[in-house]
């Protein structure tokens, strides 16, 4: 029997174990983010099967702005059951005690506070030196640039004009004290190869991703769903239901839906083809300013 | 290129089957600025529908006040992604871009064109198979095509399309083609290319990009996207020797014991016997562990986890390999090194060197030559500054496994780390082991260091005295070989200036004459301790990684460093052999604390504050601190 060659989604894989093995080797205290999107959730695969049999040698990382989709919170808990993972929940806690919430304060200040601040917060916390992020490269032009394993100083702040070269799969992973690293495993993966990742190989996901009935409201021009009574309703506004569901998955308030009739995964990965508009533009904190998410970067954001 | 039209789930099946059986071509753009990169890059993109329409609409609006084709849209704006390089207008990272095709999935580093990021182009070179040379047709051949030319077979890319852009610029012309490829390919020749094509095209216009254009009715050739989609460049690393380097220890409880790691090339069975690299133990294969359940073959390129039949020592960083086919493991090689630091290298410095899941402290113990990446002409050198290339020898500390690049290059090229600062200093690739390592073995004789010390009645140390010029170092080593002589102990002093006038008369002043300067003397000192002495060395040894390098030679041997701790102006006003008032007029060159920096240490053992005391109080103290 003659061994065959490896297809695309195969190498890709491949790839993405070894880095993932990698981190596990080198680092002390690693952590890997899990947003529960459908990144997240290949990410998640990835790492049971790098690690296979072991279970994964270290915690999930969950940034939980308490505006999630609550569903989210729900799948998440579940998979930390099924698959018994040692999932790790941090919330802001001087942002929750001020309040602080996507009306009253604006995405950015939000986003800042709730997540960047949180997010350095809790790697503070739990001195992680490295940290897996399901960031592809294809998502943004910033993140075209970043490397593999991207070093971050002890604010965890990315210098992009001073990235470490990365030669073949050879990755220095040395650190000085207080520095960290962000690694991600499916940089080289394209929006397409995670859906075709995710059919392949069964992938459970949020239902948010399918299509299906959901209450939402219009705000210049973005869909967005009243998922619990803290919603603010304009006055006269009432939420409709509509045949609708998500690209991405967030902070409720701020991810727009799309109508769509795709309730199966080979129809989500039709109409993605046949779709002119890039996955991140249903999230509302990108769209600020040309360059805004290179900036988050350097400040902290994942 | 085409959206597929199926709506039905089985056709939509059949058409996701065909997305995860594409092959993947990666492939590089390089040469020289403004040849236009991004703007082909950006194209490719374009043409293959891969700009959607909220993209479309931003890039719109940052196209204005730009160069644009006649689509109204500058393309490199698609591809150059940081700030700083929208506003200065080049590219200064790689950057990767996909796109596909109906043949096969791309995955493209986009590498900058300016000379201080050749090593970033390096970096895109290493992982691929093809690359893209840029050439502006109103320019010809550059430096930076030859530069990149060459570290593309340094790095071993083995197919070039050479690619004549702005060809609308010298109005279609065929002998400004044919010239330019001419020219190329003399350059070229001895690179050892294995396929080398042309296209003349426009990235702005699109011209020869998906399709022959009728304004070049006179290039027969085939036009980029379609060479791109057909060429066939992947070597088959399935048909190479067996190379498995363990990468993480699989153990979930006492009864598994497994070894993960991806196959680097080769084919490996259940039931195949293979050696494990640095115990040269035979082992056997018992089971090739997936969590999509066990495999009967692992093939290159797979992530899989090894069980072996019996208790065998492998940990992280071995390399397992069929009988008979094993790799090289040995302690020196010889390679060559692209340097991508601003601090150059030097022989005798200690680096850490990654090669595969193996990292081991190294140094660089002969620098061969330098090759003029222009020229190609191979040049004496005493150090590799930034962007260069040379030859060298290097040891490690311990043996590694490797293969010679060009026959493995994921067992076979390395990078050099800083010790302190942990970056990334430079890229290897090894072209031969040195035998001579295996074969010199350190000779055990039965008198050893035990013996000769207990003859002495005393525990050999080195005693390291770093300060400026005139801190009292000497002195201060004067006064404890004197008390310890008079106890009747056996101590010696190797003092700088002493040193320079015999053993190292040869050097000079240079930063790597330095370097070479503390490496002799740090040698001599191990010796001696080695023969029972307690060395003093007395070395303004200004640079914390010489002082690294003197306590690394050092070895097992006890290492005090002694930080005389005594201000410039001290000094200074001391000038004990006029010294300071001669740097001060300009009569010596990289004079410690004048024109050349001293690094206080962060690591000494002792520090002595030669303002505040006298020698003899210093040198008391010092005593106290010994404990002899």
């Amino acid at each position: 029997m003659t061994p065959a060659s490896l297809t695309h989604l195969q190498t890709l894989e491949a790839e993405s174990i070894e880095i993932l093995r990698e981190v596990a080797a080198s680092f002390e205290r690693p952590v890997m983010m899990y947003s529960v999107g459908k990144d997240s959730s290949v990410l998640l695969h990835l790492a049971r099967k790098a690690f296979f049999p072991s279970k994964i040698p270290f915690p999930l990382l969950h940034v939980n702005t308490t505006w999630k989709f609550r569903e989210m919170i729900s799948f998440r808990d579940a998979m930390a059951e099924k698959f018994g993972f040692d999932l790790i929940s941090h919330t802001n806690p001087e942002g929750l005690a001020n309040g602080i919430n996507p009306f009253d304060h604006g995405s950015s200040r939000f986003t800042d506070i709730m997540k960047t601040q949180a997010l350095r917060q809790a790697l503070n916390a739990g001195q992680y030196d490295a940290a897996i992020g399901g960031a592809r490269r294809d998502e943004e032009k910033s993140r075209a640039k970043e490397r593999i394993f991207s070093h971050r100083n002890a604010s965890h702040s990315w210098d992009p004009k001073n990235q470490r070269p990365e030669l073949w799969r050879v990755f220095n992973t040395r650190l000085n004290p207080g520095e960290s690293m962000r690694v991600f495993p499916i940089s080289n993966w394209t929006e397409l190869d995670v859906w075709t990742y995710i059919y392949s190989e069964d992938i459970e996901l949020p239902t948010l991703y399918y299509a299906k009935p959901r209450p939402v409201v219009e705000r210049s021009g973005t869909l967005i769903m009243v998922d619990d009574d803290r919603f603010r309703l304009e006055p006269g506004e009432t939420p409709r239901h509509e045949m609708v569901r998500f690209r991405t998955l967030g902070d409720y308030p701020l991810t727009g839906a799309i109508r769509s009739d795709a309730t199966t995964l080979p129809e989500i990965i039709m109409e993605m083809q046949a779709s002119r508009t890039s996955e991140r533009e249903g999230r509302l904190i990108d769209s600020d300013s040309v360059g805004s998410m290179e900036k988050k970067k350097q400040e902290g954001y994942f | 290129m085409s959206l597929p039209l199926a709506t039905a789930d089985n056709d939509i099946a059949l058409w996701l089957g065909q997305q995860t059986e594409k092959s993947l071509l990666r492939f590089l753009t390089c040469g020289s600025v403004d040849d236009g990169k991004s703007t082909l890059i950006g194209r490719l993109l374009y043409d293959s529908q891969l700009v959607l329409d909220d993209q479309l609409a931003s890039l719109k609006k940052e196209s204005l006040n730009r160069i644009v084709g006649d689509e109204g849209i500058d393309f490199s704006l698609l591809v150059d992604g940081l700030a700083a390089e929208r506003e200065q207008g080049i590219t200064i990272d790689v950057a990767y871009r996909f796109f596909s095709t109906d043949k096969r999935k791309f995955i493209v580093a986009d590498t900058p064109g300016h000379e201080q990021y050749t090593r970033n182009m390096a970096t895109g070179a290493s992982n691929a198979d093809l690359a893209l040379v840029l050439i502006d047709a109103r320019k010809g051949v550059l430096t930076q095509t030859r530069r990149h030319s060459f570290i593309l077979s340094l790095i071993g890319v083995k197919h070039v399309v050479l690619v004549v852009n702005k060809i609308d610029l010298v109005d279609y012309d065929q002998a400004v083609f044919d010239q330019i490829v001419a020219d190329y390919r003399a350059f070229a020749e001895p690179l050892g290319f294995a396929t080398l094509a042309a296209v003349p095209v426009s990235a702005l216009r699109g011209d020869n990009i998906l399709k022959a254009s009728e304004r070049t009715p006179w290039f027969t050739g085939s036009p980029l996207v379609p060479y791109l989609e057909t060429i066939q460049v992947a070597e088959d690393r399935t048909a190479g020797r067996f190379r498995f380097p363990v990468q993480w220890v699989n153990r979930p409880n006492l009864d598994f014991r497994g070894f993960s790691g991806t196959v680097a090339s080769g084919v490996v069975a259940v039931g195949d016997e293979v050696l494990i690299a640095s115990s040269r133990k035979p082992a056997v294969v018992k089971n090739i562990v997936t969590m999509d359940g066990e495999l009967q073959h692992a093939v290159a390129g797979q992530a899989v986890t090894l069980v072996l039949d019996r208790e065998v020592d492998v940990s992280r960083g071995d390399m397992l390999s069929h009988a008979g086919e094993t790799p090289e493991y040995s302690n020196q090689f010889q390679a060559r090194i692209v340097w991508m630091s601003e601090e150059p290298a030097f022989p005798g410095r200690s680096y850490l060197l990654k090669l595969g899941s193996q990292m081991v402290p190294a140094t660089i113990t002969d620098l061969k030559f330098r090759t003029n990446v222009n020229t190609l002409e191979q040049t004496a050198a005493t150090k590799v500054d930034l962007n260069e290339v040379a030859t060298v020898t290097i040891a490690t500390d311990k043996p590694i496994a490797f293969d010679p690049y060009t026959v493995n290059a994921l067992t076979g090229g390395f990078i050099l780390v800083d010790r302190i600062s942990n970056g990334t200093l430079g890229a290897g690739t090894i072209e031969f082991g040195l035998r001579r390592a295996q074969n010199l073995t350190y000779q055990s004789f039965d008198v050893n260091r035990d013996v000769r010390a207990q003859m002495k009645g005393q525990t050999p140390r080195i005693i390291w005295f770093t300060g400026l010029s005139g801190s009292g170092k000497s002195s201060i080593a004067n006064l404890l070989e004197k008390r310890l002589t008079a106890e009747g102990r056996h101590a010696y002093i190797l003092d700088g200036d002493n040193v320079r006038h015999g053993l190292n008369k040869d050097l000079g002043f240079t930063e790597a004459a330095r370097v070479e300067n503390i490496r002799r003397v740090a040698e001599v000192a191990r010796l001696m301790a080695d023969a029972g002495l307690i060395v003093l060395v007395s070395f303004i040894s200004p640079f914390e990684k010489e002082r690294r390098l003197a306590r690394e030679i050092a070895g097992d041997i006890d290492f005090s460093e002694v930080y005389v701790d005594t201000p410039l102006e001290v000094c200074e006003a001391r000038d004990p052999k006029g010294l300071y008032k001669r740097a001060r007029a300009g009569e010596i060159k990289n004079f410690t604390g004048i024109d050349s920096p001293f690094e206080p240490p962060s690591r000494s053992e002792l520090t002595l504050h030669g303002a505040e005391e006298e020698p003899e109080v210093l040198a008391g103290q010092l005593y106290d601190w010994l404990k002899l």
